[in-house]
């Protein structure tokens, strides 16, 4: 198959690449037995750093931290949903007192890190006398953000529609209200959906953030484990590449869904295939675009 | 403002370190991030597995984790010694790399196969045609999404605030320690990033504007 930077590869190229996949693989497995040898040498693997796994308390224990997570991430996933249809619809507000004041709050919503606005409802609110627990400090800053990058995502994906479609929809005699939850909503919906999706992934990796405010989540769960030198002897090697499968088998399961979600539209006839990829632009827009699934980091 | 006008010079050290570990973690990773993207696009069926794999692991597992692995987990396997400061920017620089590589890749990608094929039927060699022909078109899809990126990266070197990094993050403790107001100091801190952040989106979306009307 022809590729953008190469040619069909002739019988010389191809002998060429056989040669550099044996070395890849070489190098690969070079990396992996090297890594598996410090394993080894340092012991990681013995008999007591492996020992937490057979503890029911501890077991029970991880169930509560990633259920923790995952409330964190379904509250914080409803919660940014809604504030983000919220201010996207008042983006895309006619009167431009609801327009501008949405605009500012969502730019400032965008550029503070989350880090620091956990802190500011963790530890700077008490101060002002408002004392939240990391729970809700952590969920309130994930709406907070994620909500801002989701109401430009919802707005984008509004504004790709064909002009067509709403200009219909007007001289049907349509309000507005009703231009856009039956007609435009539906749509930009649909064609939006994997990157909501992504975006949500982010939002679960972002659930990991409130390791910094104390929130007893997953990660918190694997340091304290791991960290334990009294019991287990620091299976911190361990613990963490449990945590880390975790983490990577929860974000697959909804890239997945995201990707199968894609698929699905793209043989669905009444998706409305926007010109130039408008969705894809708004991933551009908004962060890496990466294989349809733009998400803010 | 009492908050910032008397530790101003604490605030300023604070972001300076905060650029600092921004500006080593961004050309790091954007020198992985590349060579990824082109094992991602080569031929060799392997290289593109080990780009894919390596972007579906950094990319799927959050980032607080990869800097507790490099901090608390990493020097159990006692390989090289390194500080807290470096376990920063080689988390933040891999981390990064991972969505770096994706945004050169699917900037190659845009480009039509047939743009490649018309310049090699026009007998350019691989350079002109890179240069020429590829690049130009591909840098126009790269440049807004990789600004996006490098934002992120800037918020991101925050994350550090809970491994012993000094940067903006830690002016909290700085000023809790002090017994100073947290609360406005937080907000100064916020405003920094703010002030940070908002040319850069700016700039981001200039060029998307220029540039998408072009292609």
């Amino acid at each position: 198959m022809s590729m953008v930077l190469f040619d069909v590869p002739g019988p010389k190229a191809r002998v060429r690449h056989k040669i550099m996949a044996v070395v890849g693989i070489a190098a690969v497995i070079a990396a992996v037995v090297y890594v598996v040898m410090r394993f080894i040498v340092t012991d990681q693997f013995t008999a007591r750093r492996l020992d937490w796994i057979n503890y029911k308390v501890i077991q029970l224990s991880l169930v509560e931290a990633i259920g923790n997570t995952l409330a964190a991430f379904a509250v914080g996933a409803v919660l940014a949903l809604v504030f983000g249809a919220i201010f996207a619809a008042a983006r895309l507000s006619d009167h431009a007192w609801v327009r501008a004041p949405a605009a500012v709050i969502v730019e400032i919503f965008r550029a503070i890190p989350l880090v620091i606005m956990m802190f500011f409802f963790y530890y700077g609110l008490p101060v002002a006398g408002v004392k939240l627990s990391a729970f809700t400090a952590v969920v309130i800053s994930l709406m907070l953000y994620n909500g801002s990058v989701l109401a430009e995502i919802f707005r984008a994906g509004i504004n790709s529609l064909p002009k067509g479609q709403s200009e219909a929809a007007y001289a049907l005699g349509m309000r507005k209200t009703q231009v856009m939850t039956l007609v435009l909503l539906p749509q930009a919906l649909r064609a939006m959906l994997p990157t909501i999706i992504s975006q949500l992934v982010v939002l679960l990796k972002d659930t990991a953030l409130g390791f910094l405010i104390t929130f007893e989540e997953l990660l918190r769960w694997g340091t304290r484990i791991g960290g334990d030198a009294v019991n287990f002897g620091r299976p911190m090697i361990s613990v963490m590449i449990v945590v880390a499968l975790i983490y990577i088998g929860l974000c697959l399961l909804l890239t997945w869904l995201a990707t199968y979600l894609e698929k699905r539209n793209r043989r669905n006839k009444k998706v409305i295939h926007t010109d130039g990829d408008a969705a894809g632009q708004v991933q551009l827009g908004n962060a890496s675009a990466a294989a349809g699934a733009g998400v803010t980091v | 403002m009492n908050v910032l006008t008397k530790n101003f010079s604490f605030f300023l050290d604070a972001f300076g370190q905060t650029l600092q570990l921004f500006a080593i973690s961004a050309v790091l990773s954007l020198v992985l991030g590349t060579l990824l993207a082109a094992l991602r696009v080569s031929p060799v069926p392997v290289f593109r597995g080990i780009g894919t794999a390596y972007v579906t692991i950094l990319r799927n597992t959050p980032l607080t984790l990869v800097f507790v692995f490099f901090v608390f987990a990493y020097p159990l396997l006692e390989i090289l010694k390194i500080d807290e400061y470096t376990a920063a920017v080689v988390a933040l620089s891999l981390y990064t790399a991972a969505f770096v590589c994706e945004v050169v890749r699917s900037g190659i990608n845009t480009v039509p196969v047939g743009q490649a094929e018309a310049s090699r039927a026009l007998g350019l060699t691989f350079t002109q045609m890179l240069g020429n022909v590829v690049l130009p078109q591909a840098l126009r899809s790269v440049v807004p999404p990789m600004t996006s990126t490098m934002i992120a990266l800037l918020k991101n070197t925050t994350v550090a605030s809970g491994f012993a990094v000094f940067q903006a993050g830690n002016i909290r403790e700085q000023l809790s320690d002090q017994g100073d107001n947290v609360l406005l100091g937080l907000l100064w801190v916020a405003l920094g990033f703010v002030i940070l952040v908002m040319p850069l989106t700016y700039v981001q979306q200039v060029f998307e504007k220029r540039w998408s009307v072009a292609r």
